[in-house]
Formats: structure tokens, sequence, C-alpha cells
């Protein structure tokens, strides 16, 4: 069962009245910030621009190029943040950044138990289910019960690792290269690796027949 | 501090719930929150500060409210901790006094770095000599702070084995609370899962956190 007719029900009950008190608590909050020279209108317009362009692109992206170039795939395994400033990206500003790749024996998956950490630069905003109190409480505990919840079954044999993301050190996921996408363009393969894959509770698409 | 953020291990809230086609923001309200957050924080104080902000909210709001619902109760309790804002102010919504900075807006080319969020935490300064080295044992100590932490309460006096020296990096517990960076090493530590969670556990499961070196002890 999906909620697909209801879209407000991750918020409480009343989630319409909880709206509309936000609305305007938020809208109270900004233009005293902007009296008090915190911020200016333009500023939020802009970030809100930003943030919307963001998407888990850049890290497939950076996936997919690990999937048809070993040598960048260990230069990623070695140091992260170095590997994806080769491909043109700029990762001055960005948290120490830490790939950890799934194979046959092992499989990664990546929470922040105490808060929400999650590598924004390479994959957008993270979904609700990411900063949901379920998945923070539950993922180090029951990994293998929270991935079937995913759709993701492993065997008893392979080594789940769960990371629990404390500082300010990003993990993203190297999922597995799908079965069936030999000699796929690059860019092809990335539209395989989902933001799911990269967080590591479910495997990267299998490519069309 | 031991608050309702820190919820490793628990498993009263019920199965992940994935919603199909998400929505990167579900409300207009959100991405305004979102951008004043990131625009305000580095004026207001550290982002440690921040996520501590959020920690000393009420726990009842804080398990019945949205993840942006605990951004804007922490801007608002920092900007009125910072003397930016007064409590007559917030609860009224009327500004009594403007600012006195009067800064325009940001360059456009400084935006993207603000919407990331913070800056880099690794440091060429401070204590740069690890005490430990990968494959060494180690039992996280068990301390229980009333100020802000980052060494959660399920992996306090468990054993595991240091899998990776990362450098030297802000420390968490000071840096919250106005007591400077006090850069010091991290590590990423591995806990068997039988370790943590008993003979239960699945033998072939382990977890991996970054803690620092304050908050560990050799075994």
């Amino acid at each position: 069962m999906h909620d697909h007719d209801a879209p407000d029900s991750h918020l409480p009950i009343e989630a319409d009245a909880e709206l509309t008190y936000y609305e305007q608590r938020v809208e109270a909050i900004q233009a005293l910030l902007i009296e008090k020279g915190l911020l200016s209108a333009d500023d939020v317009r802009r970030a809100v621009e930003d943030m919307d362009a963001r998407s888990p692109a850049v890290g497939a992206r950076v996936i997919a190029r690990a999937w048809v170039d070993p040598h960048f795939k260990q230069h990623l395994l070695a140091d992260a943040k170095a590997a994806i400033a080769t491909l043109g990206i700029d990762v001055d500003t960005w948290s120490t950044l830490v790939a950890v790749e799934n194979t046959p024996t092992i499989h990664n998956v990546v929470v922040c138990t105490l808060c929400s950490c999650y590598p924004r630069s390479l994959l957008g905003v993270p979904p609700d289910w990411y900063k949901s109190l379920n998945y923070r409480a539950r993922v180090v505990k029951e990994p293998r019960t929270v991935l079937e919840e995913f759709g993701l079954e492993l065997a008893p044999d392979i080594e789940v690792r769960v990371y629990d993301s404390t500082a300010d050190m990003r993990y993203l996921v190297i999922p597995q290269r799908p079965a069936g996408s030999e000699g796929l363009s690059e860019e092809a393969l990335a539209a395989l690796v989902t933001r799911d894959s990269m967080i590591g509770v479910t495997q990267a698409q299998e490519p069309s027949p | 501090m031991n608050g309702v953020h820190d919820m490793g291990g628990m498993t009263c809230y019920g199965p992940v719930k994935p919603e199909e086609n998400e929505p990167i923001f579900h409300a207009a309200w959100e991405k305004r929150v979102f951008a004043m957050t990131m625009l305000g924080m580095g004026q207001l104080d550290t982002l440690d500060a921040f996520r501590h902000a959020i920690e000393r909210m009420d726990p009842t709001h804080y398990l019945s409210s949205t993840y942006y619902e605990h951004w804007l109760a922490a801007l608002e309790a920092l900007a009125v901790e910072k003397g930016v804002l007064t409590p007559e102010e917030l609860a009224t919504g009327v500004a009594q006094e403007t600012g006195k900075r009067a800064e325009g807006p940001l360059p456009p080319e400084a935006i993207p770095a603000v919407v990331q969020g913070g800056a880099p935490c690794n440091r060429v300064e401070g204590r740069l000599t690890p005490r430990f080295s990968v494959g060494d044992q180690v039992q996280a100590r068990n301390l229980n702070p009333t100020g802000h932490t980052r060494l959660p309460r399920y992996v306090r006096g468990k054993n595991g084995t240091i899998a990776q020296v990362h450098g030297t990096f802000v420390y968490p517990d000071t840096n919250a609370h106005g007591q400077g960076e006090q850069p010091q090493p991290l590590y990423s530590v591995c806990f068997t899962a039988q370790e943590l969670w008993g003979p239960d556990a699945a033998a072939t499961d382990d977890l991996y956190i970054d803690l620092w070196e304050d908050y560990l002890d050799p075994a």
C-alpha cells in the first residue's frame, strides 16, 4: 500500500493545520532575520534555487566512472575527494568523504543515528526515510530486517557493514555493477545508479533487457 | 547529553516506510527553513552548536515533529541565545530594533558552499599524533556528558578495533559550547554486531563508527 493520495502523510496528524501554522511562522522568522541583517530575501531565494537544482546525479556520475575505470575506483577508495576532483567537480568546500565498496561478500549501508548527516554535495537533500526515527534507530541493530523493508534480502554469509556517520565524514557506497551492464556507455550506467543504492539500502538497477 | 536524539539500537519506532516519488521538499516553508538555517548558521554559531540546539528540544516535541521543524526550532533558539532576536520579538514577530549589520546579499558564487553546509572539519593544527593505529583494540569510554557529544550510548563501554585513522578533526564536544575547535585524532572504529547487540546478532556483521581519540581507551 502506498499513500499516493496523501502527499502529506509524513506530517503529523492535522497536517493542514500544521502547514498553515508553519507557513506563517517561517514567514515571520524570515522577516525578522532580514530586519536584523542576518540574511536577505535574495540570499534565501538563491539558496533555495541552488538546493532545488541538486540531485543524486553527481554521485551517479562518480559511481559510473568507478565501474568503468579501475584506476579511478582505487583512487576513489583511497581518497574520495581527490578522485572526484579529477572529474572537474569542485570539492574544496566538501566535508571529508569516504567511499566504501559493495562486493559479492560485503554489503555496506550508511546511517547517521544522532542526527541525519548525509553527503548532500553528491546526493542532494536526504529522503525523509533517511531522517526518520525508525531508520536511524533500527539500522544499526537490525540492518538485515531494515534492508528487507527496502526489498533487499542478503544471503546469511554476506558481511553487512553499517556505517554510523557521527563525524563530519561523509560516506558514499559504491554499489556492485549489475549483471548485464557490460558494454553500456558511462551515461547509461549512471542511469542505473539510484540514490538508495549509494546509501546502501538497495542494489543498483539492472539494465532493461 | 543522554537525549532522545541518541536513538541508535531502539526498536520502538516501527518499520521504515520509504515514500515513492518523494519530492525534494514537502512544503515551501521547508525550503525556506533550509535556506535560512544554512545562511544564518555561520553567523550565529557552529554546526556542532546547531546540532546541540536540536538535541536540547523538548523531547516530546522532537519525537512528534519533522526534520525541518527541528531545524526551525534550533534556528530560533540560537537566534535568541546569540542576541539576534529577543524572546519578545520571537513571540510577536515584530522587530523592536533593526540589526546593526546592514550587509548586502552574499555574492552569488558564495551560495553553493553555504547550501552544501558547513566547511571541512579536518585540521592541520591541534593534536596531530594519533595514539592508536589500525588494528589496535580499543574500548569506547563510558562517558555521559551533559553537553554535546558524538559518542552514542550504544557503543559506550564496548570493545572494538581501529579500522582507519582519519586524521585530526574539530572536536564537537568543545566546539558546540564556545570552547574552541580543539582538534584531535578521529578514527573509524569497528565493533562486531555481537559485541554491541549480543549473541543473537549475526556473527558476520559489523558496525563502523567515527570516534574521536578522547572517546577511546586501549582495550
